[in-house]
């Protein structure tokens, strides 16, 4: 035992990478993206209204805009990735994209594995998808029944463990939907933001979103982890403020159909520029 | 908590890229293994019925109605030709809203008669009973045709031959590929994560997704148990071939 202990312990420290040091910015994605004179960036293509396929084929939505933004402001190509929240993380992790716009919420738990960057862009909370049929009216009335999510959310794991939901999760947002559609489970759980835009696309006329919004949490863009204090990290940063502070992101938010949010609001007044007419 | 357990509570917090949870975590180490037993039951299962498969079809290829013949070939072509993932949706979304279902206690929510886990076993017996049949052809087309006229000679009939003499020579000639066939079975069980059947895959990727640490050894935990599993397969399979030599024949 001991021995198999020590053996582990050696394996683990020799399979650690070296833990990226604060005090030390190399800003190798940062430099790789101007030598290549293109951003690679990962989002998503089955959550509309972020990023998904327009009927050409072609990625677009709100996200895409921002890294379009992103691209422009530094003067490179931009090249989009398509990622879904099971593997967006690894993907930012081992280079294969350079930046990650997916939806994904900011959690302390995801900011020890990549470099998530503040001022948040966006807050959601977590709702349902429900059939009119069932009326639903509290989170409790889930107990025991199956519900669809999407392998990676954050969530499921609460609903799970405190309403006593039987997730039933698939690779992708697409195949959980089709799942509800065929009656394979009472709810398909997600953010409230995108179920409030699926449910304005009049394709889910006898569906609702019928219960109060669960976690509201911020949503946050992730560089590379040993990039998160560097130029790359802090560009982000600058950025988001600059997006806040100009209005786009409300813009963006207007031009996609996304129900306006307070959190876009608010932060927008707080940092009104006192000396612009 | 035992030492050994606080070991890999240690480690986790030396290593946060290596958080063992489903060592010392009651509800993860449950997830995954009842994910392990789902594969298990998904990899009998489905070696069982694309075994029957196999030796059906090999039986009737060698039918005298044209029709039977042409079925079987139909068969083989439609289930070795096209991708096991897209079998394995198409089953499960597009054939699953004409089978019968049972309404859930809801009113609502319609139970199929096939489960996930049901569509999952289908669809991937019958993309491996596909290759079966080919194989068990392969081992019938290797007896020599003077045996199968002695055992004519000695007033067989068509059935008999096939269950006394050839098929249990075939089955002999079609272990080794049988072997490759059933291996590459054990792992392609995974597909059912497409269609959320709680297999060993989809327990792996939930535990990482709750928690984001546990991901390399999760993933190491994949790599050696589809070792193990494949390991006890083959095991079996090669006591079993060695079980059934005949002295003298193929060897």
């Amino acid at each position: 035992m001991k021995h198999l202990i020590a053996t582990t312990a050696l394996a683990s420290v020799a399979l650690t990478p070296i833990a990226a040091t604060a005090a030390e910015c190399t800003n190798d994605t940062w430099n790789r993206i101007q030598e290549r004179g293109k951003i690679v960036v990962g989002v998503k293509a089955d959550y509309k209204p972020w990023g998904f396929r327009d009927t050409d084929g072609s990625i677009v939505g709100m996200e895409i805009d921002m890294a379009q933004d992103v691209a422009e402001t530094l003067g490179v190509e931009l090249e989009l990735t398509p990622v879904v929240a099971s593997n967006r993380m690894q993907f930012l992790e081992q280079g294969q994209i350079d930046l990650m716009i997916a939806t994904m919420t900011d959690r302390a738990d995801r900011r020890e594995i990549v470099g998530i960057v503040g001022p948040n862009y966006y807050t959601s909370g977590t709702n349902i998808l429900a059939p009119k049929a069932l009326g639903f009216s509290s989170w409790d009335e889930l107990n025991g029944k199956p519900v669809c999510g999407v392998q990676g959310a954050f969530y499921n794991q609460i609903i799970e463990d405190k309403y006593g939901a039987q997730i039933v999760a698939f690779g992708g947002s697409a195949e959980a939907r089709q799942a509800l559609r065929d009656k394979k489970c009472v709810a398909f759980v997600y953010d409230d933001s995108s179920i409030g835009s699926a449910i304005a696309s009049g394709e889910w006329a006898d569906f609702e979103m019928p219960l109060a919004s669960e976690d509201d949490s911020p949503w946050g863009l992730a560089v590379p982890k040993g990039e998160e204090s560097c130029v790359f990290g802090r560009f982000m940063t600058g950025m988001q403020y600059g997006w806040h502070q100009d209005g786009s992101l409300i813009e963006w938010e207007t031009k996609w159909g996304i129900k306006p949010t307070a959190y876009l609001q608010n932060l927008n007044a707080k940092l009104a520029d006192p000396v612009a007419e | 908590m035992t030492g050994f357990e606080a070991f890999f509570v240690q480690l986790a917090e030396d290593f946060p890229r290596w958080n063992f949870i489903w060592l010392y975590d009651e509800k993860q180490a449950g997830r995954i293994l009842s994910g392990l037993w789902m594969t298990v039951k998904l990899s009998f299962a489905c070696v069982l019925f694309s075994l029957v498969i196999g030796i059906a079809g090999a039986w009737l290829q060698g039918a005298r109605n044209r029709i039977l013949r042409a079925g079987v070939q139909g068969y083989i072509q439609f289930f070795r030709n096209t991708p096991p993932l897209v079998q394995l949706l198409f089953f499960y979304f597009a054939l699953g809203q004409f089978t019968p279902v049972v309404t859930g206690p809801d009113g609502w929510t319609e139970v199929p008669v096939i489960s996930a886990a049901g569509w999952a076993i289908i669809s991937l017996s019958f993309f491996a009973g596909a290759f079966n049949v080919e194989i068990f052809r392969a081992g019938i087309e290797a007896v020599p045709y003077s045996t199968r006229e002695a055992a004519e000679a000695l007033g067989m009939s068509r059935t008999q031959t096939f269950t006394n003499v050839v098929f249990p020579l075939a089955l002999r000639v079609s272990i080794p590929a049988l072997n490759n066939n059933l291996v590459n079975l054990v792992k392609t069980t995974t597909q059912a994560f497409a269609i959320a059947v709680p297999e060993l895959l989809y327990e792996s990727v939930s535990v990482w997704n709750d928690f984001p640490s546990a991901q390399n050894p999760t993933m190491l935990l994949l790599f050696v148990v589809y070792l193990g599993l494949v390991g006890v397969l083959v095991f079996g399979m090669n006591s079993w071939e060695r079980k059934m030599r005949i002295p003298g024949y193929g060897q």
